[in-house]
């Protein structure tokens, strides 16, 4: 199968793109994303997970969960690249929301086959869920999950789960036997406690999540197989986040850049600070490329999904490391303090960085692919 | 990655087929003689004949020029000329000759030539009958363009020039130059004019060509001295002082971020035409041994080789997002990228490979146990030629800086 040259980004996709820009700028400014997640600069705080919920639930009921469940499923089912469209714009106004949660869930989900189609059209009737997987060493292998299954009850813990504080449901692997499998559960089911992790990022929640002797729907045997269908979209869509993320780091600082003065001279007019905020520009543009290059791969060209979503990642981290330290530092003290917002996309995008895989890691995991596996 | 032939219009799937059937039986053989990198090394009479007759028949067979209108020489179609680029990549033929002509002379004639002028000039430089060249730089005068001080001194209804160009490519073997003078010296922008001048019919008579040496061992550029040549007043492009403007197409088209795109094709593999990108760089991994082992496995090579991969993988990409409107922030934000990524993408790959190759590194063309022949050496020596020339690397992050991100102007 080949790709569409116009990656299949269609008109809806712009729509879509485009009023989600437009309703996070009249209704989710970054002065309200500090003032709600920067309220307490206490470090030790455990993370309160504060956010807009009210405005969330505007978005469900626009549909923003739907957008990835299978027509099957009673859902939408548009094309990777139109969700990931979407998802940028959220990276943009990092608007704190289990979006991104429920959409890895959605694309793990679907390619579970037909026992998980109970599981899909809950999400399409505006169930939120997150994936529970990762060891405490953060493997992003989900063979190395601690849960174990075993006459249909959890048992053990998973780490690193993201926005548990904001979900209904968990999507558990784990091990059964000498398989693994997924299992369907409410995340205050009996038997399962949720440690909120105190985490840096502002804008994401993220919590350890103790299962004991916890019953829950199986709906997936091969959980390996569907995990590693859906590892491309969701790196994709992380991919995409950061990218807009990226975005808004780029604009505010080449803002800051035009308008502050030292030296008789807007600073931007200093190679030391232009050069690198024009390499910031460029490492955006090449991960954006790459990410509508492996939003496309998924629909058209599965086949190479997981080797262009690598790049896409790869590309997003090394973005995401880049704009963040050039943001806090050509805006100068004022950079580094609490009350600036640069500091919130910081932290966002050094979360984003590492979650799902740092750039080395998807570069050995392509070079797998490309160059072979060493003996 | 993408199939582009799916999104063809009906006029760019028939034309395709066109391309393909032609080039199905009309790309050349290999010649038995070396071909150098690009155009811009063309040494000897032989490659250059080589050359020409390859892009008078790809004209002929309407390949070359097809989005210019037909009264200048052109095919008359709209947005064809990707098409028959890719088709000639596809089908691996040698390189244009003619590039200077057909990617900065050709627009700039199109867009500011006076009727008469285009008619003449362009049917000769779109079938690469006519070289062209281009006299921008001068030893004085680089990166800061607009401060050239060739100067043409009126006389009636023509102009008489003195002065001296540098760097001119193909000047050797150029009919034609694009020029960038100054008419007035009391005002800098204001104070440019430019003008097609004659250079093989004038040597000797007001021309001089000097080639010089290039840090690879070739020639392909030369010095370009202008003393007493009369020049008629209608082969002026533009107003008078108004060169800037006219240079600027020039340079947008140079840096490929024109609204025409070039005819441009290669793909050909020769013994001496080696391109510093990763499947070259792969392909020698997979035959070095590095710490006794093949350098493919070596895992801080395979880093660094996906790096590179992720970036030319990137800047393809970025060509293809530039055809959706949709997916930019600005409008000529990738375009402005292009030569800066692909020279510097090209400079680091071709380094990495140095160091894969190792102690090898050191053998040049000629030697018979280099790797891949020694171009690995030359290739990294001739991207410094890319970094360099069109606006240095500098230049266009200054660029992209201040038109782009409207940061203040450097100068
Ligand atoms: C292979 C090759 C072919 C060429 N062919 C042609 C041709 O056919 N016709 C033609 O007219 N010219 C040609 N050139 C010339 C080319 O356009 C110039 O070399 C180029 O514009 C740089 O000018 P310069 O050599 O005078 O260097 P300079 O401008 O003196 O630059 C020297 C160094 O200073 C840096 N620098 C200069 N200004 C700034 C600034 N404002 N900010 C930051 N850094 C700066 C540059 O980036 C560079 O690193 C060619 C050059 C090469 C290498």
């Amino acid at each position: 199968m080949a790709q569409p040259d116009d990656y299949g980004f269609s008109e809806e996709a712009a729509l879509l793109k485009y009023s989600a820009r437009k309703f996070f700028k009249s209704n989710f400014p970054t002065d309200k994303l500090q003032k709600m997640v920067a309220d307490n600069p206490d470090s030790a705080r455990v993370q309160i997970s504060n956010w807009d919920k009210a405005l969330w639930q505007q978005l469900l009921e626009l549909g923003w969960t739907l957008l990835a469940v299978p027509e099957s499923a009673d859902g939408l089912g548009l094309p990777a690249v139109a969700v990931a469209g979407l998802v940028e714009e959220v990276g943009r106004a990092a608007f704190p929301c289990p979006l991104l949660a429920t959409l890895n869930t959605t694309y793990v989900l679907a390619a579970c086959g037909e026992s998980a189609n109970g599981a899909l059209r809950e999400i399409a009737e505006g169930t939120t869920a997150t994936l529970a997987l990762t060891n405490r060493a953060g493997s992003w292998q989900p063979e190395d999950t601690e849960v174990v299954a075993s006459e249909g009850k959890l048992n053990g813990t998973a780490y690193f789960v993201q926005d548990a504080g904001k979900v209904d449901k968990f999507l558990v692997c784990a091990r059964k036997g000498t398989g693994h499998s997924l299992y369907w559960v409410a995340t205050d089911a009996p038997g399962i406690t949720v440690h909120a992790d105190a985490i840096v990022d502002l804008t994401r929640d993220q919590a350890h999540v103790d299962f004991a002797d916890v019953e829950a729907d199986q709906v997936c045997e091969d959980g390996l197989k569907a995990l590693g269908q859906a590892f491309p979209a969701i790196c994709t869509m992380l991919a995409a986040d950061v990218i807009g993320a990226a975005e808004w780091q780029l604009q505010t600082t080449a803002e800051y850049a035009r308008t502050r003065t030292q030296f008789d001279r807007p600073i931007g007019f200093f190679q030391a600070v232009k050069h690198p905020l024009v390499d910031v520009m460029i490492q955006i543009d090449e991960a954006k490329s790459l990410v509508y290059n492996a939003a496309c791969a998924i629909d058209h060209e599965p086949k190479r999904a997981a080797e262009y979503a690598h790049m896409a990642k790869a590309s997003a981290s090394e973005t995401a490391a880049f704009a963040s330290s050039r943001s806090v530092q050509f805006h100068g003290g004022i950079g580094y303090t609490w009350e600036c917002y640069v500091q919130l996309y910081f932290k966002r995008q050094k979360h984003s960085q590492m979650l799902w895989g740092d750039a080395a890691w998807h570069r050995g995991r392509l070079a797998d692919i490309v160059l072979g596996k060493v003996s | 990655m993408s199939e582009s032939d799916s999104k063809d219009t009906p006029e760019q799937a028939e034309f395709r087929q066109h391309c393909r059937d032609w080039l199905c039986d009309n790309t050349p053989a290999e010649p038995s003689f070396r071909l150098p990198i690009s155009a811009l090394e063309i040494m000897t009479e032989e490659q250059l004949k080589y050359l020409k007759d390859w892009q008078k028949s790809a004209y002929d067979a309407g390949l070359v020029g097809c989005d210019y209108p037909v009264e200048y020489g052109g095919g008359g179609r709209t947005n064809c000329q990707r098409i028959a680029n890719e088709e000639m990549h596809r089908a691996k033929t040698p390189y244009m000759p003619n590039i200077i002509g057909l990617g900065m002379a050709a627009p700039t004639l199109l867009h500011h030539g006076q009727e008469e002028l285009k008619k003449h000039l362009l049917p000769r430089l779109l079938s690469g009958e006519d070289i062209w060249c281009q006299g921008f730089s001068e030893p004085g005068s680089g990166s800061d363009l607009a401060s050239v001080q060739t100067f043409a001194q009126r006389d009636g209804d023509a102009w008489i020039i003195n002065g001296h160009k540098v760097w001119t490519s193909l000047a050797h073997f150029a009919a034609w130059m694009i020029i960038l003078l100054r008419t007035d010296k009391t005002e800098k922008h204001g104070g440019l004019s430019y003008f097609v001048v004659p250079i093989s019919s004038a040597l000797g008579q007001g021309v001089t060509v000097k080639p010089l040496i290039k840090m690879t061992g070739e020639t392909g550029f030369n010095e370009v001295l202008f003393e007493d040549l009369p020049v008629n007043d209608g082969l002026r492009l533009g107003g008078l002082g108004q060169g800037w403007q006219v240079a600027t197409t020039t340079l947008l088209h140079e840096r490929d971020a024109g609204e025409l795109v070039t005819p441009r094709s290669g793909g050909m593999k020769n013994a001496a035409s080696h391109n510093a990108d990763t499947a070259n760089l792969i392909d020698l991994a997979r035959k070095t041994q590095y710490n006794g082992k093949p350098a493919v496995q070596d895992p801080l090579l395979r880093d660094r080789i996906m790096q590179q991969l992720i970036r030319e993988t990137g800047l393809q990409e970025n060509q293809r997002r530039a055809r959706v409107p949709a997916l930019l922030e600005h409008p000529a934000r990738l375009q402005l990228q292009n030569k800066l990524l692909r020279s510097e993408i090209a400079q680091e790959t071709a380094a990495l490979a140095l160091e894969v190759a190792g102690a090898s590194a050191s053998l040049y063309l000629g030697d018979e146990n280099a790797p891949a022949g020694g171009q690995w050496p030359l290739a990294y020596m001739s991207t410094y030629g890319n970094t360099i020339a069109a606006g240095t690397s500098e230049v266009q992050r200054n660029i992209l800086g201040e038109r782009v991100l409207s940061l203040a102007k450097s100068k």
